[in-house]
């Protein structure tokens, strides 16, 4: 069954079209990787699906209901959790505060079971964080949610490679939970190490879809940079 | 003896000016926005009590004890009805709205009460006072309105600190969209602030209209006041706000001790003088709201 399904969905910034007609579905407890240069509108096409901008067209169909203009915090609440670009974490909140912060768990073993070192610095302020250790804290802020559908942002941005290994290897513990995961990545590499599916969009569009092993390099080179091979 | 007197007093008041500052500064700590309807709410609310203890039995303490959530209803009602809209289009229009509203509610109270000056009557205990020693003796209305206060004060940090819709609160005023995404409505996260604002600073209006007289259009007279607490403690904390009273509060009482006309004008310079020395407050920088 598919948990999501976003159909011909598009999203305007002015006159911009940042997601043009892009239809995708995740069946349920499966990771899709959304991949493409800067400026694909992937993090655009996250943002619609949770809500927090309003599409110009398409729908967004989760769990077998029209949510296409259900607001963000409702979304949130039925477990649709979008782990923002640039982490977002609330300054003036400790680590344990921010982990609280709008909770359906009650406490936060879950998440220091993930990240064990959150554990010895829950009281500390988040400002206090270093980059990965706050996409670390962001993406357990959005797993005390108990998310059913987990939008990860672009979680290796700005990130060491050993951080990014670090938040990698939290997500096979949270997909065997059975959290469905729709991820977006520049970095290729990871995006097809970890995903069942991928989608490539450019320029707002998508043009390559299929699971990593029946996409070749050359395929994803071509799609990525929306090369045209020249006639041989 | 006079000096101890005179800070003694300008400590409590001190207390009364924290009161009424908190609304404000909590308005601007989580939403970003400058309340100037702040005086005129808590001149609404001394009218409503003035006009219930006048034409039914009920007393001062009853009165309060309905207005008060009276105007939590209606500082809920405000932020989600008019001030929210307003903030989806920027500061400016939440400044311009509440600006209006202070101006609706001066002209709707003259309307309603015309121009004349009243005061609420306590009884006896407007003027009953605890002698300390032969030359020291405080008022047991300032007494109790400081003891408010600190009791709001702390219930309000309380509040912030250790609850979930505190925590929320807090959150919300970080990042509004961040804590959407955690499931909050900043709609009605707003609304609870404002609520708080609104019921803190009707009661500091009832305490306020119990120690002097009022009418409609003291409101934004008082409002400097609260300005001038906020800004001299610090904007966006709660104990800042009450050092900030208690500093205005210190240089009314002693610059009435130099000389009467000099009060007012003690009170503006130290904040100007913070404005140009320390413009950051006097507890600066750890935010609470």
């Amino acid at each position: 069954m598919n948990l999501l399904v976003v159909d011909q969905l598009t999203v305007r910034h002015g006159q911009l079209t940042a997601v043009n007609a892009v239809s995708l579905d995740v069946a349920d407890g499966t990771t899709l990787a959304v991949i493409g240069a800067n400026g694909a509108g992937k993090t655009t096409l996250l943002r619609a699906i949770a809500g927090t901008i309003m599409p110009a067209g398409g729908t967004v169909t989760y769990d077998g209901q029209n949510v296409t203009r259900v607001p963000a915090h409702r979304l949130a609440a039925n477990g649709i959790r979008l782990v923002p670009e640039g982490r977002r974490l609330f300054p003036s909140l400790t680590v344990e505060e921010n982990l609280l912060a709008g909770a359906y768990r009650r406490n936060v073993n879950s998440v220091i079971e993930l990240f064990p070192w959150i554990g010895q610095r829950r009281r500390q302020s988040a400002r206090s964080l270093s980059g990965g250790e706050q996409q670390a804290v962001a993406i357990g802020r959005a797993l005390m949610g108990n998310p059913r559908l987990l939008l990860l942002d672009e979680i290796s941005l700005g990130l060491s490679p050993v951080a990014v290994q670090g938040l990698y290897a939290a997500l096979p513990d949270i997909r065997a939970a059975g959290t469905t995961v729709l991820l977006v990545e520049q970095d290729v590499s990871q995006a097809l190490r970890v995903a069942d599916r991928v989608l490539c969009l450019l320029e707002g569009r998508p043009v390559l879809t299929g699971s990593p092993a029946e996409l070749t390099p050359e395929a994803i080179e071509t799609a990525y940079f929306g090369l045209t091979r020249r006639a041989s | 003896m006079i000096w101890v007197n005179a800070i003694v007093q300008g400590l409590l008041l001190g207390g009364l000016y924290a009161l009424f500052a908190c609304g404000l500064s909590l308005m601007f700590g989580v939403m970003r926005i400058v309340n100037l309807a702040h005086g005129d709410m808590a001149v609404l609310a001394a009218f409503l009590v003035y006009s219930i203890i006048i034409t039914t039995p009920i007393g001062v303490l009853g009165a309060t004890l309905i207005v008060l959530p009276l105007f939590a209803v209606f500082g809920y009602l405000v932020q989600t009805g008019i001030l929210s809209p307003a903030l989806r289009t920027g500061p400016l229009s939440t400044l311009l709205a509440t600006f209006g509203l202070s101006i609706v509610i001066q002209n709707a109270l003259q309307q309603g009460y015309s121009a004349d000056t009243r005061a609420l009557d306590v009884g006896s205990l407007v003027s009953a006072s605890l002698h300390i020693t032969g030359q020291l003796s405080v008022a047991y209305l300032s007494l109790i309105t400081f003891g408010l206060a600190i009791v709001v004060l702390v219930a309000l940090q309380l509040f912030l600190s250790r609850t979930g819709t505190g925590r929320i609160m807090r959150a919300t005023a970080d990042d509004p969209e961040a804590a959407t995404l955690s499931g909050a409505n900043p709609r009605h996260v707003y609304g609870i602030a404002t609520a708080i604002a609104f019921a803190t600073v009707a009661l500091a209006g009832l305490m306020f209209a119990m120690q002097s007289s009022f009418s409609p259009s003291i409101g934004p007279t008082r409002l400097i006041f609260a300005f001038e607490a906020v800004v001299i403690g610090g904007l966006g904390s709660l104990w800042g706000t009450l050092v900030g009273g208690m500093v205005l509060g210190l240089a009314q009482t002693i610059g009435a001790q130099v000389d009467p006309a000099f009060t007012l004008l003690a009170g503006h310079l130290i904040f100007l003088a913070v404005l140009a020395f320390r413009p950051q407050g006097l507890i600066a920088a750890r935010r609470t709201a």
